[in-house]
């Protein structure tokens, strides 16, 4: 075991998984030598060598493009789009081609590729360094989405990404990239995808997040406890596939709901839990569920702290529904 | 600045060759390549044909193509892989995508290559590396490149041939692609076929220079220009290009100039934007009719082996047409599977959803 962080943990995983499977090949803006903007992957060209790890040219596109080539004819690409907010010139590829390859070719082309990608605000980013865009690719099939909150799930679930044979966006919480620590075991060790975790269990109410936003949860369930509500805290991890048992099962225990997302409110991945919650266990709820949510504009940078869903906006949101 | 890069071409209008050239391309492939040109000019025909008749939905005719696209293929080698735009149909029956597949393609059955999921003409074999087809344009020039370096980094005799035409050169992902494979130097040939037309859009609107061909050239790409209606400009040139990837110097452009002679699809109608006067020109310049002069003229063939070569196909592509009406339909379950490696719960209580929803339907 190893105090890290979240960059060391990633970093730490593709290591180990590149000296594993020589399939493995990193690459994105500023990648290689300089092992990129956060350092994720410092290292690892001086490791694995430049045919393995490298500088691109600044083409979000052509990088995206460029991984699906390899994974279809028998590589295992990590590519790094070097911040969620500009992923969008990758969009049609992501969205038309890497996520539809396997069912339109019967089968035959499969694109398996974790794009890793550091996504949210709390970084003073404004408009383009900052946002949470999961929800955009959670409406597309084909692609899984996998948020890790600390550096022990950051390995553990990057380790499982690049051995499953999907494309999977895998956004890096770039807010506490540093911040959060804990200890890692230095092994091989997987966190599987599809399974949420109970960082706290809790009667009177079920708090549910993911990435950055679930240590803001975390912090609110702590003085909730104080006002004498028992929130019970689930870290969802993986976004799709969803573990929906998991939730289910606390709210039909609760009653209750909040999901806390840094995201724009309106269409947010937020409101689908929402909906899926009344689908199946509406019979079950005492108060409606309660988005905490981003609003619904850009980021605006000056007004950072009033955008984000932090402690005491959720420590509102628990209130509100615990009251109802 | 006026900048122009010169057409290669050796073979004319009636079958005569430039005084000195020597082909480069067997008698033998020669005529397997004639014969796969035939096969497709006959093919495209009937699935026209057949879309007007409600038998297929969809079809993306080839004609004026068929030496740009069958040629270009003959001059590759099996192991090389092929990514398409979609009017390609030659490229993938000389790679050996056999009549049957593609009918059954065509004709979205259970033994469609995409089990009935793409419209038609979006074909595609993993066994042939044939890339299966996507509509969107030039979404596969990036790819052709990250898939030539997979080929690089384990040393293959083999490269990536990207099949695409002018109007996606305007995309994005064109520049792309050409960027990162010339940086990555990896072994890909991007065949531009300039056919003059993106379904209406004649080529005065799409770019203002002297065609795709200079592109090339800015991203410190070698480049050639070829008549594309002129099967051994297309053998000689793609081979050489080939032979340039595979020793390592990095991707090709070729830009093959040919005319889209039909229609852009079944949707569509040229007499709205081109005039017969325009077609006629063209159509003298035949790539299918040159070869056959050639062959005539040198002894390798002749008319009577001509008829029965068109009758045999014609039998051939009905009994295959047959065979692929006869077969059924994909099940709904090839709507849920296959999208991801696993089937997730929400895609399996969809599936039993519409199953429960088709059972209550038909009571």
């Amino acid at each position: 075991m190893k105090v890290m962080n979240i960059i060391e943990a990633v970093n730490n995983a593709l290591h180990l998984e590149m000296k594993r499977n020589d399939k493995v090949i990193v690459f994105g803006e500023d990648v290689g030598g300089f092992g990129g903007v956060f350092r994720a992957t410092k290292d690892i060209q001086n490791t694995f060598g430049e045919a393995r790890c490298f500088d691109t040219p600044i083409v979000e596109q052509g990088i995206i493009g460029f991984a699906m080539g390899l994974a279809m004819n028998g590589f295992k690409p990590c590519p790094e789009i070097q911040f969620a907010d500009y992923i969008f010139p990758a969009y049609d590829q992501i969205v038309n081609e890497v996520a539809k390859s396997r069912f339109r070719s019967g089968n035959a082309f499969t694109c398996g590729m974790v794009i890793r990608t550091p996504y949210g605000g709390g970084i003073h980013g404004g408009c383009y360094h900052s946002q949470s865009p999961e929800a955009q690719f959670l409406h597309t099939p084909g692609i899984k989405v996998v948020i890790p909150s600390d550096p022990y799930e950051a390995k553990g679930l990057l380790l499982a990404s690049l051995r499953t044979d999907d494309p999977i966006i895998f956004f890096e919480p770039k807010r506490i990239y540093r911040a959060s620590k804990c200890e890692v075991p230095l092994g091989d060790y997987e966190i599987p995808l599809g399974q949420a975790h109970i960082a706290q269990t809790g009667k009177d109410l079920t708090l549910i997040g993911w990435g950055a936003q679930h240590h803001q949860n975390l912090e609110a369930a702590k003085q909730a406890k104080s006002l004498g509500i028992d929130v019970e805290v689930i870290n969802l991890r993986t976004l799709n596939p969803l573990d929906i048992d998991t939730i289910i099962t606390s709210l039909k225990k609760t009653g209750k709901c909040v999901v806390a997302q840094e995201a724009p409110k309106t269409m947010g991945f937020a409101a689908e839990i929402s909906a899926l919650i009344m689908e199946k266990a509406f019979l079950y709820l005492e108060a409606p569920v309660n988005r905490c949510a981003g609003f619904d504009t850009p980021f605006a940078n000056a007004h950072e702290a009033d955008y984000m869903t932090d402690a005491p906006r959720v420590i509102k949101a628990i209130k509100d529904t615990y009251d109802y | 600045m006026e900048f122009k890069i010169e057409t290669i071409s050796y073979l004319n209008e009636n079958g005569e060759v430039n005084k000195g050239y020597k082909k480069t391309i067997s008698d033998e492939l020669l005529l397997k390549a004639y014969k796969i040109m035939q096969q497709t000019k006959r093919i495209d025909e009937r699935m026209v044909t057949l879309q007007r008749q409600s038998v297929v939905n969809f079809a993306m005719p080839s004609r004026g193509e068929e030496a740009s696209t069958v040629v270009s293929a003959a001059a590759l080698k099996p192991q090389d892989w092929h990514f398409y735009q979609y009017r390609e149909q030659g490229a993938i029956f000389m790679k050996g995508f056999t009549i049957q597949e593609f009918c059954d393609h065509m004709l979205l059955n259970i033994n469609d290559t995409s089990k009935g999921r793409q419209m038609s003409n979006h074909f595609g074999k993993k066994e042939l590396n044939a890339v299966t087809v996507s509509s969107t344009l030039g979404t596969q020039i990036p790819q052709a490149a990250g898939c030539a370096y997979a080929q690089k980094l384990r040393n293959e005799d083999a490269i990536t041939m990207c099949y695409f035409a002018e109007g996606a050169a305007s995309e994005g992902d064109f520049h792309a692609g050409l960027n990162m494979a010339a940086v990555t130097k990896s072994p890909v040939i991007f065949y531009c076929r300039n056919n003059h037309y993106q379904i209406s859009t004649s080529n005065k609107n799409q770019f203002a220079g002297d065609g795709i061909a200079p592109r090339g050239i800015g991203y410190g790409i070698k480049t050639y220009r070829i008549d594309a209606m002129d099967a051994f400009a297309i053998y000689d040139t793609v081979q050489e290009a080939r032979e340039y990837c595979r020793a390592g110097n990095g991707p090709v452009l070729i830009e093959a100039m040919a005319y889209r002679m039909g229609p852009h699809s079944t949707a569509d109608d040229p007499s709205a934007y081109r005039t017969d006067e325009e077609v006629a020109k063209w159509a003298k310049k035949c790539p299918i009719e040159r070869v056959k002069k050639y062959l005539i003229k040198n002894k390798l063939w002749s008319e009577k082996q001509d008829s029965e070569l068109l009758e045999a196909l014609a039998i051939e592509i009905e009994k295959c047409i047959d065979i692929a009406k006869k077969t059924p339909k994909p099940g709904i379950d090839s709507m849920f599977n296959e999208v991801y490696s696993d089937i997730p719960w929400n895609l399996q209580e969809q599936y039993e959803f519409l199953q429960e929803f088709k059972k209550e339907e038909s009571n």
